[in-house]
């Protein structure tokens, strides 16, 4: 029921109050020096050269696709989880074919290499 | 203002009690517990035992000068720290703590909130941690920053699965997403000798939970997103001051919820055999609150224990952990529990 989750709002609330607190408070009572090359971007003790964003690999890509798919599944599962005593074998047969499918789409990827978190290597070949 | 909606505001003012110890205690724990086991002293000029470090360090971490890069963007780099604080301070509301109890009448459960939606709203609110880690990296405009957030992004969703796949697996014996449900189905004992705790039946699951949950809280061996031996200090490399010691509080008191859940869905949670929870309300509640934060604390330690043991993965083999072992492993798991569970013997 809505009413139930009142208590999560507050906890929400109060967890916010307290870290708006606390940084209020540092503000308050820090010391303020300031300074040009204190401002500046941390760079092992270099000057900053170029940008700081730059292209993030392809490989965290894949890896955000496969979590959006897998997790969907997972959310699928949950109200099989909560009914499955009563449903009994039809039901857990059931949701059996959809984790079949799921372990043959992991499968596959497994197999193209998107759960590598690495550049592929070109195969050395013997002769070269 | 009603009953109900003092019962709460007291729950919540135990737990945010108790949950604001967690930090100095365990920044505490942990300094004294590398020294002994690196065979070092630690700390201990300030207080007895160097107990009253932690509090000579807040107050250093208030005076600090809290710089914000230039070209950084300000009102991100001040929000990521804030919600830190969110999944540790907002999860312990569904965690119970204790039977049902009366109180001048009224019939109290001893849970901040019991909605039927229990672990869903659980998980919901642990995978927000996300956010934090991915807008102090983005908006702190250092290359460092950047990179520790986009490896801690990939590693939190990657191990959320398998953690999600272990917890369901709790689940489904029990066929209540509410928490104090998994909590009584542990009542009782297999064959009169050992407690019909979860982790026995589901070792493979509790495995799972228990390396995910380190992956979770970003600890060694999984603290790729710091790993201050490449990345200097990973995501919080540019927070200084209070903000800096924001994330280490939402990392600790993220430990300690962590460490109730795992108490609760594998170790019987506030039930304890031989415990039978009479006499006043308030002793029932100190009772069961004290079981728990007893059980929480083993996992704590052995956070602790397990932070100064081991060295450190590479990024590939934890993804590979992840996806390669982990998750099908919690799959395996997830249908040996399915039929169990069909067949009748869970």
């Amino acid at each position: 029921m809505p009413q139930d989750h009142y208590p999560v709002l507050l906890a929400l609330g109060l967890a916010i109050a307290l870290g708006v607190v606390i940084l209020s408070l540092s503000k308050f009572v820090s010391r303020r020096l300031g300074g040009r090359v204190d401002l500046t971007p941390y760079e092992s003790g270099m000057p900053l050269l170029d940008r700081s964003h730059k292209r993030i690999s392809v490989l965290f890509f894949l890896i955000a696709i496969d979590f959006v798919v897998f997790d969907v599944e997972a959310a699928f599962l949950y109200p099989w989880a909560l009914v499955l005593r009563e449903g009994g074998w039809p039901l857990f047969w059931a949701m059996m074919v959809f984790i079949g499918l799921l372990l043959v789409g992991l499968a596959y990827i497994w197999k193209k290499g998107g759960l590598d978190l690495r550049p592929a290597r070109p195969k050395r070949s013997l002769g070269s | 203002m009603s009953f109900d909606l003092l019962a709460t505001l007291a729950k919540t003012a135990l737990w945010m009690a108790l949950l604001l110890q967690v930090t100095p205690i365990m920044v505490w724990v942990e300094r004294r517990g590398s020294a002994m086991i690196q065979d070092r002293l630690g700390p201990n000029r300030v207080g007895p035992f160097g107990l009253f470090q932690s509090l000579a360090d807040a107050v250093k971490f208030l005076c600090k000068e809290d710089i914000t890069p230039v070209e950084a963007d300000k009102f991100m780099h001040g929000l990521a720290p804030v919600l830190a604080l969110i999944p540790a301070l907002t999860t312990f509301v569904v965690i119970p703590f204790g039977p049902d109890v009366t109180v001048l009448g009224h019939r109290v459960p001893l849970v901040v909130a019991g909605a039927e939606t229990g672990v869903l709203l659980l998980l919901a609110l642990a995978s927000l941690g996300v956010y934090s880690l991915v807008m102090a990296g983005y908006s702190s405009n250092n290359k460092y920053s950047m990179l520790g957030a986009v490896r801690a992004s990939a590693q939190l969703i990657s191990y959320e699965l398998a953690l999600t796949l272990a917890v369901l697996a709790v689940l489904m014996p029990v066929g209540s997403f509410e928490l104090n449900e998994v909590v009584r189905y542990q009542q009782g004992s297999f064959f009169g000798l050992l407690p019909r705790w979860n982790v026995i039946p589901q070792f493979i699951g509790f495995l799972v939970f228990v390396v995910a949950a380190f992956a979770e809280t970003n600890r060694l061996p999984f603290d790729l997103p710091e790993a201050e031996s490449e990345l200097v200090a990973g995501y919080h490399t540019e927070y200084s001051s209070m903000k800096f010691a924001l994330f280490f509080m939402g990392e600790y008191m993220g430990m300690a919820t962590l460490s109730c859940l795992a108490a609760t869905l594998y170790l019987g949670g506030w039930h304890l055999p031989g415990l039978s929870y009479s006499g006043p309300w308030w002793w029932v509640a100190a009772q069961g609150m004290g079981v728990l934060v007893a059980k929480a604390t083993l996992f704590l330690f052995f956070f602790v224990w397990v932070r100064w043991t081991f060295p450190r993965f590479r990024f590939d083999q934890l993804m590979r952990l992840g996806w390669k072992v982990l998750l099908p492993l919690s799959i395996l798991n997830l249908i040996a529990v399915a039929a169990l569970t069909v067949a009748g013997v869970l």
